[in-house]
């Protein structure tokens, strides 16, 4: 108890924040995830990432105030749309920077990104636009140390079934294991007869898919803006680079956890909470260059 | 005979009347009057300022007649990325040297505001700043070329602190943006708290930008003031309305106290998430039957067909008096205007009864309003009720808090 007191928090009150830290660890996680799959298997670095994310969150806006499409559709047509739009750009623009250095798909994506950011804050404007909660997840419980919404709960779940889901497909089934030879070895597996190019398009897809369903998940809890996924994706870059540049598990695992970090830093040193993962990522790339789930390449 | 001398006295008036204009003339320099609207179009000031401001200076310019002294006036515009303080001096540097501009408005960020006015004042220029609001404008950084339009720090902090105190919300805990604008909003606000007999039990100093306020609403949950006081603006703000109504404290006794908030902000969060939230602000487009009149055809100008913010309608009422005050003043010598401004009484659509004091300051009635639920939300953009009036002299800094030496010792305007 002492130490509670010391603390200046009651038990309850760390526990309740705690639990905070793990909602918006699993918002990273899963933002984090789909940067990971992308450049652990395409080497892209994808600065759309961001911008993805905010799109996913504009088309769960749009479908409902102009097509009345609810949020559980949203949920499964926004990444659908955003895969498809992520594809698209795989197959016609990063596909043709595959034989050049990382750096120029990294510029591209970048470049992309200012000019889907451009275009939204022309469309939609700048002050953003009002998401309600779905009226099955509205309200929260009563917990005995602090009110925890409704739909804060949905949102870790979903996150972290769908990261585990992720991890699960790649590390553990055949088709993950085609993916991961087609990363080590591409002619060799293009030579069993498996279509890599497909294959690295669909997976493109797949990591942007995340990202917009990311943007539905935060839709109903934060301001829609176009500079919303501009705010967030640098945070989740270093979480990418603290869990291991590719490491499917690092990006999840460091997401969550450094969720909870963050949020801790809230508490105790608030103004200290936008850099502290900086700060943990400085300090793990001078201990362990490769992450703390990679591999040195 | 008759019929003679009537000829030659239509013949004087008119070679009067010609020649009037023709004197005046002289006086306005390079043949026109340019008045530049430098103001971020294309960041995240743009809803509230931007295109918008743009559209309310043409608007000042066809409502005055688009002549002055019989020299047409221009208005050119200038986008400051955001808040970029090195892209604005820049910008009105050219526009001073090269390009003729006699005026500048709207300067939304305070660096920007700052940047802007040190231009300014090298060259006896003017600067009407409109968006920006840190006290320092008017107080520490008070220049005799300068006007502040429509509301800035101390006036919010007045309004909404010191209605509520009076209101019996007596315990406060800030939820403040790291940043000056935050910071001084957060001090203005406590002093005003602490003359009432108030308190400030706990404050939490939030990174700039933030996306999840909950932790730090969890704590002013928890620290049991009664008001939650929001010091910083923009999206944050929202976020924290936001999540404030989804941890169920909209609604519940501790209310929410937003010190910042545009009418383009309330839009954007809708009535549901927003009602029943205090704030102040310098106008409401629906308050009487001239501000109606004007904001519908703002409303019908612009091509985004939104109801003005206070910092577009700031710009029209800016535009509008500064061509005023250069005809009374028969020249467009910044002198010579500035003196006018500062003497003149400020009435038009948006201002009533306003004035400008020597350090610059607009000084005008304010507005404590409440937002609206949505069922006592009859057409659209109907958002706000007005509490209370803020009559001017009480809304600002009094002149004698002030430290600036133009109170004390205005400025000799004329070489």
């Amino acid at each position: 108890m002492a130490v509670f007191q010391w603390l200046g928090i009651s038990p309850f009150g760390l526990m309740a924040q705690l639990l905070l830290g793990l909602i918006n660890g699993s918002f990273y996680a899963i933002l984090s995830l789909g940067l990971a799959i992308i450049f652990g298997l395409l080497n892209v670095i994808n600065f759309t990432h961001g911008t993805l994310y905010m799109m996913g969150a504009y088309i769960a806006w749009v479908l409902l105030t102009h097509f009345g499409v609810n949020y559980w559709w949203a949920l499964l047509l926004c990444p659908l749309i955003v895969g498809i739009i992520g594809m698209l750009i795989e197959r016609f623009l990063l596909r043709r920077l595959y034989q050049l250095d990382h750096i120029y798909g990294l510029l591209l994506t970048f470049g992309l990104a200012l000019v889907i950011e451009g275009l939204f804050i022309n469309w939609f404007g700048v002050s953003g636009d009002n998401y309600d909660v779905p009226s099955q997840l509205s309200g929260g419980a009563r917990l005995s140390f602090m009110y925890l919404p409704y739909y804060r709960i949905w949102v870790i779940a979903i996150s972290l079934l769908v990261c585990f889901a992720t991890w699960y497909v790649i590390e553990r089934t055949r088709l993950g294991s085609y993916l991961r030879a087609a990363t080590e070895n591409p002619r060799l597996v293009q030579a069993f007869g498996i279509n890599v190019p497909l294959m690295l398009t669909l997976t493109f897809g797949y990591g942007v898919a995340l990202a917009a369903l990311a943007g539905v998940l935060a839709a109903p809890v934060q301001a829609i803006t176009p500079v919303m996924g501009a705010n967030t994706i640098i945070v989740v870059f270093a979480v990418v680079v603290i869990g291991g540049m590719g490491s499917i598990m690092g990006a999840i695992v460091s997401g969550i956890v450094l969720g909870i970090i963050e949020g801790l830093t809230k508490v105790f040193y608030p103004v200290g909470s936008a850099v502290v993962i900086f700060v943990i990522m400085a300090i793990v790339l001078l201990l362990r260059p490769g992450g703390l789930f990679g591999r040195e390449r | 005979m008759k019929r003679m001398i009537g000829h030659s006295l239509i013949g004087v008036a008119l070679a009067l009347m010609l020649a009037g204009p023709a004197a005046a003339a002289d006086k306005v320099s390079d043949g026109v009057v340019k008045i530049g609207v430098l103001t971020d179009l294309s960041g995240i000031y743009s809803d509230l300022a931007g295109e918008g401001s743009v559209v309310a200076a043409n608007m000042a310019v066809k409502d005055f007649g688009g002549t002055v002294l019989g020299k047409p006036i221009q208005v050119i515009k200038g986008d400051t990325q955001n808040s970029k303080a090195d892209i604005a001096a820049n910008i009105a540097r050219k526009w001073y040297d090269d390009d003729h501009v006699d005026a500048i408005v709207g300067l939304v960020a305070t660096n920007v505001a700052l940047a802007g006015m040190e231009v300014g004042k090298q060259r006896h220029k003017i600067t009407l700043v409109v968006g920006a609001a840190s006290l320092p404008i008017t107080d520490q950084k008070c220049e005799p070329w300068n006007v502040h339009w429509i509301y800035d720090t101390y006036s919010l902090a007045v309004g909404t602190g010191r209605a509520l105190v009076e209101k019996g919300y007596k315990n406060w805990f800030f939820i403040t943006a790291n940043y000056q604008f935050g910071k001084s909003l957060q001090h203005d606000t406590t002093e005003v708290i602490d003359a009432g007999g108030g308190k400030v039990v706990g404050s939490v100093l939030a990174p700039f930008p933030t996306r999840d306020f909950s932790s730090f609403l969890l704590k002013a949950q928890s620290s049991g003031a009664q008001v939650i006081g929001l010091a910083n603006a923009g999206s944050d703000t929202i976020n924290a309305v936001k999540q404030a109504a989804e941890f169920g404290i909209m609604g519940s006794k501790q209310i929410v106290a937003p010190l910042l908030l545009f009418i383009s902000d309330v839009h954007s969060l809708g009535l549901k998430t927003a009602q029943g939230m205090y704030l102040t602000t310098g106008f409401y487009w629906d308050r009487n039957k001239e501000s109606r009149e004007w904001s519908k055809r703002f409303f019908d100008t612009f091509s985004k067909h939104r109801m003005p913010t206070m910092v577009q309608a700031g710009v029209y009422s800016a535009t509008l008096n500064y061509l005023r005050a250069v005809k009374a003043a028969g020249t467009d010598d910044s002198d010579a205007v500035m003196k006018q401004l500062k003497s003149m009484k400020i009435s038009d659509p948006v201002i009533q009864k306003g004035h400008i004091r020597a350090d610059g300051r607009l000084i005008h009635n304010m507005y404590l309003v409440q937002v609206k639920k949505p069922s006592e939300s009859k057409y659209p953009w109907d958002y706000y009720k007005i509490v209370s009036t803020i009559p001017g002299d009480q809304a600002f800094l009094p002149a004698n808090k002030s430290v600036c030496p133009l109170i004390k010792q205005p400025y000799h305007y004329g070489k």
